[in-house]
């Protein structure tokens, strides 16, 4: 379970407490009703699904019910930083994303013998 | 290759079992190929031996990072079940159910297909409602699906809890008897051992690092950890990392990457006839041959390539399967996984020509892609070898997403499947 820290409670919390709510700084377009389809499609549909850094939306919904935004490394599912709606896309170090994944059925074999 | 049969057996018997040949063979890559599948899992190995096999295709090679079967096919509870509502979704899964029938036979390999029926339980009148509407569809359609009472239900699972007061209550069930379950490693390896033995190259612990276009955007081939191997076609069957194959090419897919987790208990002596599965309190189980429950557990929520889950989400099943089976309330569990899964928007798979020349994939299977295998890598193999999808799969096309042309069985199982 993950513990993530609210930016607004200013909290860690557990994983039950936060609903994830996919990519972050996706912004719809103001011309929606006249963008082609594959704008569309683009828009709705299309994410980067990320191995490595991703950007990600979270709300505190059994908290202060608010929205922010996380980075957040896919490979070790590692909290690089959680930061406010409306800020825009924060940098972060490249200590970031080691790219090994990780093998737990082997590691929990190893431990057991 | 030598053909396995009793007589097979017998003569080993008699030799001490020094005769038994390696299943495949593990040859050096070769500069180039007709086709590469990237990705050996029960999808990819089958595409490569339906290539082979059906379009005489032989110059094949399928590229694995790891060792075949290792990732969601050695991962998943090996449900295998035809039962869907809409039409395209019914196409596929029951060309492929058909297929596990005679796929031992087929592959001269024993993949342990059991029909012992799976089971899918009702709890309340919303579950009740979508199920007989399933099985009116499936019915009309061709397809086995039947409506069962608690009472039946109980007489087709005898350690179900049909009890009114129960937590997790049930109000009937679903059961398709032609579904079951399949030995997951042995579809892996008969597929290889198949392949290899019509030509095709199996070439383990070969990483794909990017995707080599032409001067008018074609592929050409693939770089590997192990230097450059042309290709005409390419074919990505990579589950959780097709979008990070994808992206070699400059192509997004709509996919989320989630974990999805299993488990299995201690061997028990045979003690469950089915396989039941529970979407709405996220409980799916069945025996295997070694005895072990082998359970299934809902996904994590958000994006991730971890391999590995919450324990909160396994200990949410564990708590339901305790409850609608009081008797393994103190069963012991031994080994605990997780698998990435592919997710796209509408729960469907997604088998299609791409926007680059010559790439063809074949992803989407999400949470259900095992009871797929040999259908998706029968059409997949069709798709790669004409270029245009066969018409069992023409609904699967990545052009979904753009027309709104959605295959919506995420609202239909009211549930990942």
């Amino acid at each position: 379970m993950l513990l993530i820290h609210c930016p607004y409670c200013e909290h860690d919390r557990s994983e039950l407490e936060f609903r994830w709510a996919g990519e972050a700084h996706i912004a719809r377009p103001e011309t929606i009703a006249e963008i082609s389809d594959e704008a569309f499609a683009e828009y709705f549909f299309l994410r980067d699904n990320d191995k490595g850094v991703t950007y990600e939306r979270w709300r505190h919904i059994h908290g202060c019910g608010r929205f922010f935004n996380a980075a957040r490394d896919t490979v070790s599912d590692r909290f690089l930083m959680t930061y406010k709606a409306g800020l825009p896309k924060q940098p972060v170090a490249d200590v970031a994303a080691t790219e090994q994944t990780i093998e737990t059925y082997e590691q929990t074999e190893g431990d057991a013998r | 290759m030598r053909k396995y049969s009793v007589f097979a057996v017998a003569r080993e018997a008699l030799r001490g079992h020094k005769g038994w040949q390696p299943q495949w063979s593990s040859p050096e890559p070769r500069s180039s190929y007709d086709v590469i599948i990237i990705g050996g899992g029960g999808h990819g190995l089958g595409a490569a031996y339906y290539l082979a096999k059906e379009h005489g295709i032989n110059n094949v090679a399928v590229l694995e990072k790891g060792w075949i079967g290792g990732g969601n096919t050695g991962r998943n509870t090996t449900i295998i079940r035809s039962n869907y509502l809409y039409e395209e979704s019914m196409d596929i899964y029951e060309h492929s159910l058909k297929l596990w029938e005679g796929l031992s036979q087929d592959l001269n390999y024993n993949v342990m297909y059991s029909p012992r029926g799976v089971m899918m339980l009702s709890h309340n009148t919303h579950d009740q409602q979508s199920f007989k509407r399933h099985i009116n569809a499936n019915r009309l359609y061709g397809i086995d699906n039947e409506w069962l009472t608690p009472e039946q239900a109980k007489a087709y699972c005898p350690p179900l809890d049909i009890s009114k007061t129960a937590r997790y209550a049930i109000n009937g069930a679903a059961l398709q008897r032609r579904g079951g379950t399949a030995r997951h490693d042995a579809v892996a390896w008969g597929y290889a051992r198949a392949a290899s033995d019509r030509g095709v190259h199996i070439i383990q612990n070969t990483e794909v690092t990017g995707i080599r276009r032409g001067a008018n955007g074609e592929v050409t081939g693939v770089e590997t950890n192990r230097g450059f191997i042309g290709a005409k076609k390419i074919g990505v069957s990579a589950a959780g990392h097709s979008s990070v194959v994808m992206q070699m090419a400059g192509v997004r897919v709509p996919l989320a990457s989630n974990p999805l987790q299993a488990l299995v208990s201690e061997p028990l002596k045979p003690i469950f006839p089915c396989v039941v599965m529970s979407n709405t309190v996220h409980a799916y189980i069945s025996q295997s041959d070694k005895g072990e429950l082998v359970i299934g557990a809902g996904t994590d929520q958000y994006n991730s390539y971890s391999q590995t889950g919450g324990l909160q989400i396994i200990t949410h099943t564990l708590d339901a399967i305790c409850e609608l089976f009081p008797m393994f309330r103190r069963v012991k569990m031994m080994r605990q996984w997780g698998g990435i899964t592919d997710n796209t928007p509408d729960r469907s798979a997604i088998q299609s020509v791409t926007p680059v020349k010559n790439l063809f994939v074949n992803c989407g299977w999400g949470t259900g892609g095992f009871k797929a295998t040999p259908g998706s890598a029968d059409l997949f193999a069709h798709l790669i070898a004409k270029g245009e999808p066969h018409r069992l799969a023409s609904g699967l096309t990545l052009d979904r997403f753009r027309t709104g042309r959605l295959i919506d069985e995420a609202a239909a199982a009211a549930v990942a499947h």
